[in-house]
Formats: structure tokens, C-alpha cells, sequence
């Protein structure tokens, strides 16, 4: 587990919601390219202060979800699910929230440690869409900070969130996705046979992958598991990039 | 007329142009499918054939507050009912 | 790996075997619950105003996918790009070119003065310095404002409707429509346009764009078309419109590269790369104003530098390598350069070229800039202290040898479709994490370009 001496903050979300100025805008010059323990993926991360704290924010790269479709997405679900960021913050747009709130349930099914940074709110307004931020805060169940990330504006305020959030100072309580009757009921079994791993992972996450007999993602705890090796290639753009089977 | 339109299904392909369409099934599978799901093309999901590109395929539609580009080869594989808005 | 200990692995296996016995929701069943809650959260805290504006991004998009004036804002933009690069890299590069040539005086000086062996002072001075001096003067300042020309126009949101635009075309080809980004891209550096075929998903599609990356001339190759047809293309030298005509000579070029990749693209798709179309599915994000400062600094750092450093790391050796060939002599008092040139000869008279030509393409395999040079440096025997400082002593000079205007057209042919440079080869291997095809992307285009060159031979009259 991290302790807060170094915590750790990965910033996720769609690809065009200025997720990267957003990273910026956090981190200004402190940034580097490293990698990360165990896999072969170069993520930029850089770091910023508050409060005597010093963050280290990691740019995930841009997804449309968490499904794992791509190695982009298996990254950022990956990083999210095993490197065990104490915040997750998801960027969102807010000129296409519904769009965008895609990528944040499915961060909030795995993790409630999440801060929803709702940028282009500038544009937002010019379009003549009001979106109120306590309303969605509310609702998610997390907090979500409007921001202007090019002209700097909530950023204090983000700063703040992720620090209150990665302290335990704001507890989250995510508002969970209701599925089908007959879905939430084979959840329910599988969720309580679950429950040992729940500091870990989320059984209810876990669940629904078993549920749907996605499997890709045993092997990264059974170690004999090698019913699926499509997923075990998982690079970053960065990095060199193989992709069977063309290049094989 | 435009009662009997209400409940036709067309494939999206064959949307006119700036008309409305809700997405009925989405009749592809695979990595395509998949894609297309995350970027909300779900059955109910209200879409609108925005505009094309100079030679006439890819085009472009309007869904969730977004503009996606998509082939006339996938469009014909989602079926929308005719709707409003 | 995520450790688990024994209780928890027992609960994980228990649960895998519960859920291979409970019935499986479909995919679509649990994206529809998510949408459906992402809209029920939206519609509640979103509320939509009416606003009396105008809609700027339909009217923009309405202009530039338009099929009137699609196609022809995307040509203007284009030319003002390279217009732009051409005009703005003259200055700045005979700067750098002047400051060089004044480090090189000091840097002999330097070595007389410590009273260094004269095939020393050769090696490092007129070999190594020389040749990163050129290609530093030569690629860095069209490289520094290309790149961020092409950058503010990603910031802007434009470049996803040049993909949407152009798709029909690839589609006919069997490749897809971002290959016109990374095409874009080539034109500044063909490796750094290898590097952005990863925006392509589909690998049989992303190695079809790989593959035919070269055919769109690098800045690095720009000087020499420019050049040899400003001599021998442009009319008279000294005429008005000579700039014009060798401006129209290099865009009828950059057309040919563009349809030598259609070609080619299209023969992959049917032969070598056989396969299903993949589908073309693109966000054309909203228009936004770009933000130039974070542009310059994400440009100059990720992109100009770093294909920069690349290019003179290669640069260094083949100076070297170069300067040793020309200065070697063998037995027979021929120097290596000139022997391996005559042995070439044979084959170029074949294409109309001649054996230092040739060998110049391949020791400027490194970069493409030094191909030049090279020839003049063969030409001059290894004497490179009489270099030609004018267009029109370069005419001179090659005319001396043999040059007609044909020479020069089947030059700038092969230089826009021969073999790929070393550092574009170098990451095509390590995009692909294949030798065989970083074979293919070295001998498909050498052998388009030979078969070109061999008939044009044949076909055109000497001129």
C-alpha cells in the first residue's frame, strides 16, 4: 500500500477532454517519463505540493472506457487497478458530460478513492449548457471540480479535492450502476463469495468480469492461469509496440 | 407519412441528412462492436446524421454531444427506428 | 502479479466456478446499464439554455468538409504549410550554415595549434563536423517550423476532418483514412511519421501506412528536390520565373509521392497484406482555439529535438565513413569511394544515373541530406576544399559530369521513392518489432524506384 508520504494520483480520462492540460496545468515543469515496476510501459508523471504533500500524478493515457479493447485501455485499467493509486482523478468535458460519465462509472466500480475534474466549463457555458457540479458531485458520489484548466482556474480547488479525498478527509461513497434484476442477483452471490479480496480489488467489480466470463483478467492473480494470454502484451503507445500477429 | 416513418427501421446508412434516429440493435461483432458500445452507440440512444465528407463516405453523426465519423460498411449495420429531435 | 494469500485465492476460484454456472448478461446488457445511468446523472445536472449564437463548429464544419471547398481549403492549407517552412527555414539556415563554417575555421586552428596528424583533423573536421554541420543547417530550421505548423493545426481540431475528408480514397486503397495524418507527418520526418502510424488500430492498416510512409518526401529530402530543380527544372536560372516553375516541378513531385502511396497502398492491400478492412470509427472533436505557447514548447521538445538528435546520431558515422572511403587509397592510387563508384556505374547507366549517384543514396542513407554533398564530394575527388558555394557553380559543376535536366529528374524520382533513411528504418524495425518487414519497407520501395527510373530511361529522351 502507498502511504501518504508519496502518494500517488493517476489521471485518466477521454481522449479530447484536455486531459493532457489538465496534466500540465497540475504539474507544470515537474514532469518525467518512467517505468512502471513490472511492465514494460512509459507513462509521463509529473508532481505538484499541497499542503506539505507532495503528489505524484500520472497521465494515463486517453480511453473511452475500461475495458481493456485496447493496450491504451488495459493500461489505464491496469494502472488503476494494481499500481493502487490512492486518487484516481477522471477528466471530463463538460460540453459532452453523458458521454464522458462512461469512463467515470466504470473508474468508480473500481475504485471510490475518485475526483471528477469537469474541464472545458468555459465552453461549456458558451454552448449555453449550465452543469451544475454539486448536483453531479451529489450524484456520483464523489467530488467533481469544475475547471478551466487552460486560463488555471479550480485547480486550487482539484488540488484541494485530491488531497482531501487521498487523506480520507472527504469520504466517497459511489453511487453504484443498477443492473438487470437477474444480473444483480447473480452479483449479489458472487460479490459475497468475493469479499476476502475486498481491500484489494472491488468484489462487485470482480464479479462482473466473472459474470461475463471475461477471464483476461485472472491471470494477474492466479499465476498457473493461462487461459488467456491475449491481454499479456500490454504496451503503451511510448513503448515499442508489438502486435501480433503481422509483426510476428 | 411521417406517422408511417415513426416505425420504420432503416440501417443508419440511410438516415436523411439532419434527421433523427434511435438506435434499435447494433448488428456487428467484435473489436468493432465493442468500440462502437464504449462511445455510447447503444440500443435507445438518439442519433443524428450530421453531415458527410466530401466524397460522400465517412459521415458524420451526432450522439451524446459528440460528432463521430463513421464508414457507410458500419453504419449499415445499425438499425435505428425513425424519431424526433 | 497481484499476491493473494491462500484464503483469498480458494474465493476466487470458488466464485470462477459460481460464475461459470450462473447465466452471462450479454456485453451490450451491461454498456446499456452504464449509458443509462451516465444519462440519468446527466440530464440532472446538466440543463441546457437556449443560446441565440451562432454555431461557429457546424458552420467551420459545414466549410471545411464541404465537397466544394473540402478539397481545395485542405490543398491551400498544405502549400501555405510548405510555403511557409521553405521561405522561413532560408534564413535561419544560412545563419546556422555561416556560424558552422566559423566553428570549423576555429576547430582547425584548434588542431594545428596542438599540431594533431592531419588524418585526424580529415576525420573529425571534414568528415564528422561537416556532415552534422550540414545536416544540422539544413533540417533543423524547416524541421523547427514545420512541426509546430502541424502541431497548432492537431490543437485546432483540424486534422480529424483531413482523415474524414481523405478516407473514401484509402478506402479504395484498403488502408484508412488516418493515413493521411501520418502522411502529414512524414513530410516533416518520415520517422516521425512511422511513429504516428500507432494512431492507426489496426495493424494490417497501421503497416500498410508504415510501409508506404517514404513516399511522401522529408524535410530532409526537400532541399534536394528544391535545389535540382531550381538548376535544371526552373528554365533559365536566372530568369523571373525560374522560382515558380521549380516550386510547381517539386509540388508535381510531392503529387507523384502522393500517388506512388495510393499505388502502392492499394498492391499491398491485394498481395502482401491481404485482409479484412478494419472499420473507420473517429471523434471529430470540437474546433478549439490552439494554445500556442504549450504548442511551441510540445513541438521543439517532443518533436524537432528529438528527430534531431536521431538524425545526428547517424549523421556522425556516416561523415566519418565517408571522409574514410574518399581519403582510403588503394593500390592502384584510385581512392575506395571512386573504385566502389566505377563498380557501381554499370548498374546506374542502367537508370540513367551515374556510380556516384547511386553510392551516395547509400552512404546518405543516414540522412537523407548528405546525399548531395556526397555527390559533390565524390565528384571533387575527395578535395572538398573547392566546394561549390552558388547554385550556379553546382550546376557547373555537375553539368561538368554529365548532368542533363534528365539526370536531374531521374535523381529527384529516386530520391522521392527510394529506400527509407536509417532512422526511419531504425523505427519501422521498432515499431514493428519485425526485420522482415523493415526488409520489405527497405527493398519495395528501392526496387519501385529502380523499375521507374529504369523505364523513364528507356522511354524519355535525353534533354
Amino acid at each position: 500500500m502507498n502511504n501518504l508520504k508519496h502518494p500517488i494520483v493517476a489521471l485518466s480520462g477521454n481522449p479530447n477532454t484536455g486531459k493532457s492540460t489538465v496534466f500540465n496545468a497540475l504539474t507544470g515543469l515537474n514532469q518525467h517519463t518512467g517505468n512502471w515496476p513490472g511492465k514494460t510501459v512509459t507513462l509521463a508523471a509529473g508532481t505538484f505540493a499541497w499542503q506539505n504533500t507532495t503528489f505524484t500524478v500520472v497521465d494515463l493515457p486517453g480511453t473511452y472506457s475500461l475495458f481493456a479493447n485496447s493496450p491504451d485501455e488495459e493500461v489505464a485499467r491496469d494502472f488503476i487497478l494494481f499500481e493502487l493509486p490512492d486518487v484516481t482523478v477522471v477528466v471530463v468535458d463538460a460540453t459532452c458530460l453523458e458521454r464522458n460519465l462512461n469512463l467515470v462509472l466504470q473508474v468508480l466500480e473500481i475504485t471510490p478513492k475518485t475526483v471528477v475534474c469537469v474541464n472545458l466549463m468555459d465552453e461549456a457555458q458558451r454552448q449555453g449548457l449550465v452543469v451544475d457540479t454539486d448536483k453531479l458531485a451529489t450524484e456520483l458520489g464523489v467530488p467533481a471540480i469544475p475547471c478551466v484548466a487552460r486560463s488555471g482556474k479550480g485547480l486550487a480547488a482539484l488540488k484541494k479535492a485530491i488531497f482531501n479525498v487521498a487523506t480520507g478527509r472527504i469520504a466517497t461513497s459511489p453511487r453504484p450502476i443498477r443492473y438487470d434484476p437477474n444480473i444483480e442477483i447473480a452479483l449479489a452471490v458472487l460479490t459475497k463469495e468475493l469479499s476476502p479480496l475486498a481491500p484489494l480489488l472491488s468484489p462487485r467489480w470482480l464479479a462482473l468480469r466473472l459474470l461475463e466470463q471475461d477471464e483476461s483478467i485472472l491471470q494477474h492473480f492466479l499465476p498457473e492461469d493461462k487461459t488467456s494470454t491475449s491481454s499479456l502484451v500490454m504496451q503503451h503507445p511510448s513503448t515499442t509496440k508489438k502486435v501480433a500477429p503481422w509483426f510476428s | 407519412m411521417a406517422a408511417a416513418n415513426q416505425d420504420t427501421i432503416i440501417p443508419l446508412s440511410l438516415l436523411p441528412n439532419d434527421s433523427w434516429g434511435e438506435i434499435v440493435a447494433v448488428e456487428i461483432m467484435g473489436p468493432v462492436k465493442r468500440r462502437l458500445l464504449d462511445l455510447g452507440l447503444v440500443p435507445g440512444t438518439k442519433i443524428q446524421f450530421a453531415f458527410s465528407s466530401p466524397l460522400g463516405d465517412p459521415r458524420a453523426y451526432r450522439v451524446r454531444g459528440t460528432l463521430l465519423a463513421l464508414r457507410a460498411n458500419e453504419a449499415q449495420s445499425i438499425m435505428v427506428r425513425r424519431s424526433e429531435q | 502479479m497481484v499476491q493473494l494469500n491462500s484464503s483469498q485465492t480458494a474465493a476466487l476460484q470458488q466464485a470462477r466456478q459460481l460464475a461459470a454456472n450462473l447465466p452471462a448478461p450479454s456485453h451490450d446488457q451491461v454498456v446499456c446499464s452504464i449509458f443509462d445511468t451516465a444519462q440519468t446523472i446527466a440530464e440532472q445536472s446538466v440543463k441546457k439554455m437556449p443560446t441565440s449564437k451562432i454555431n461557429w463548429q457546424e458552420r467551420l464544419d459545414h466549410v471545411l468538409t464541404s465537397p466544394i471547398l473540402g478539397f481545395p481549403v485542405m490543398m491551400v492549407l498544405l502549400v501555405i504549410v510548405f510555403w511557409l517552412t521553405l521561405e522561413g527555414a532560408n534564413y535561419p539556415s544560412e545563419l546556422l550554415s555561416t556560424l558552422f563554417n566559423l566553428g570549423e575555421g576555429a576547430l582547425s586552428a584548434l588542431f594545428i595549434r596542438l599540431k594533431a596528424p592531419l588524418w585526424l583533423h580529415g576525420l573529425i573536421v571534414l568528415g564528422i563536423y561537416r556532415t552534422t554541420a550540414w545536416v544540422v543547417a539544413v533540417m533543423l530550421p524547416p524541421m523547427a517550423i514545420f512541426f509546430p505548423l502541424f502541431t497548432l493545426l492537431e490543437d485546432l481540431g483540424y486534422l480529424p476532418r483531413v482523415a474524414f475528408n481523405l478516407d473514401r480514397l484509402f478506402q479504395w486503397a484498403g488502408a484508412h483514412g488516418k493515413q493521411a495524418l501520418t502522411m502529414c507527418m512524414g513530410f516533416g520526418c518520415n520517422a516521425a511519421g512511422v511513429i504516428a502510424c500507432r494512431i492507426i488500430e489496426s495493424p494490417r492498416e497501421r503497416l500498410v501506412a508504415i510501409l508506404t510512409n517514404t513516399f511522401v518526401p522529408c524535410n530532409g529530402r526537400f532541399p534536394t528536390l528544391i535545389t535540382l530543380s531550381a538548376i535544371f527544372l526552373g528554365g533559365t536560372l536566372y530568369s523571373s520565373n525560374s522560382g515558380l516553375s521549380a516550386s510547381l516541378a517539386v509540388l508535381v513531385l510531392v503529387i507523384i509521392g502522393i500517388g506512388t502511396t495510393f499505388a502502392i497502398s492499394w498492391l499491398l492491400n491485394r498481395t502482401l497484406l491481404k485482409g479484412v478492412p478494419s472499420a473507420f470509427i473517429l471523434e471529430l472533436p470540437p474546433y478549439r482555439p490552439p494554445q500556442v505557447i504549450r504548442v511551441l514548447i510540445r513541438s521543439v521538445f517532443d518533436r524537432t529535438i528529438h528527430v534531431l538528435i536521431r538524425a545526428v546520431v547517424w549523421a556522425v558515422p556516416a561523415g566519418a565513413l565517408t571522409w574514410i572511403l574518399a581519403n582510403i587509397h588503394l593500390g592502384s592510387g584510385a581512392t575506395v569511394l571512386s573504385t566502389a563508384a566505377n563498380s557501381l556505374n554499370g548498374f546506374a547507366q542502367w537508370l540513367g544515373l551515374d556510380g556516384y549517384i547511386l553510392l551516395a543514396f547509400f552512404l546518405g542513407l543516414p540522412a537523407n541530406e548528405i546525399v548531395l554533398p556526397i555527390v559533390v564530394m565524390g565528384y571533387l575527388a575527395g578535395n572538398a576544399l573547392l566546394w561549390p558555394d552558388t547554385l550556379s557553380e553546382l550546376q557547373q559543376l555537375l553539368v561538368a559530369h554529365g548532368w542533363t535536366a534528365k539526370t536531374a529528374l531521374l535523381v529527384m524520382l529516386f530520391s522521392l521513392l527510394h529506400f527509407p533513411c536509417s532512422t526511419t528504418l531504425w523505427t519501422i524495425k521498432k515499431e514493428t518489432g519485425s526485420t522482415l518487414w523493415t526488409a520489405v519497407a527497405f527493398l519495395l520501395p528501392l526496387m519501385i524506384a529502380c523499375t521507374v527510373l529504369f523505364i523513364l530511361n528507356i522511354l524519355l529522351p535525353s534533354l
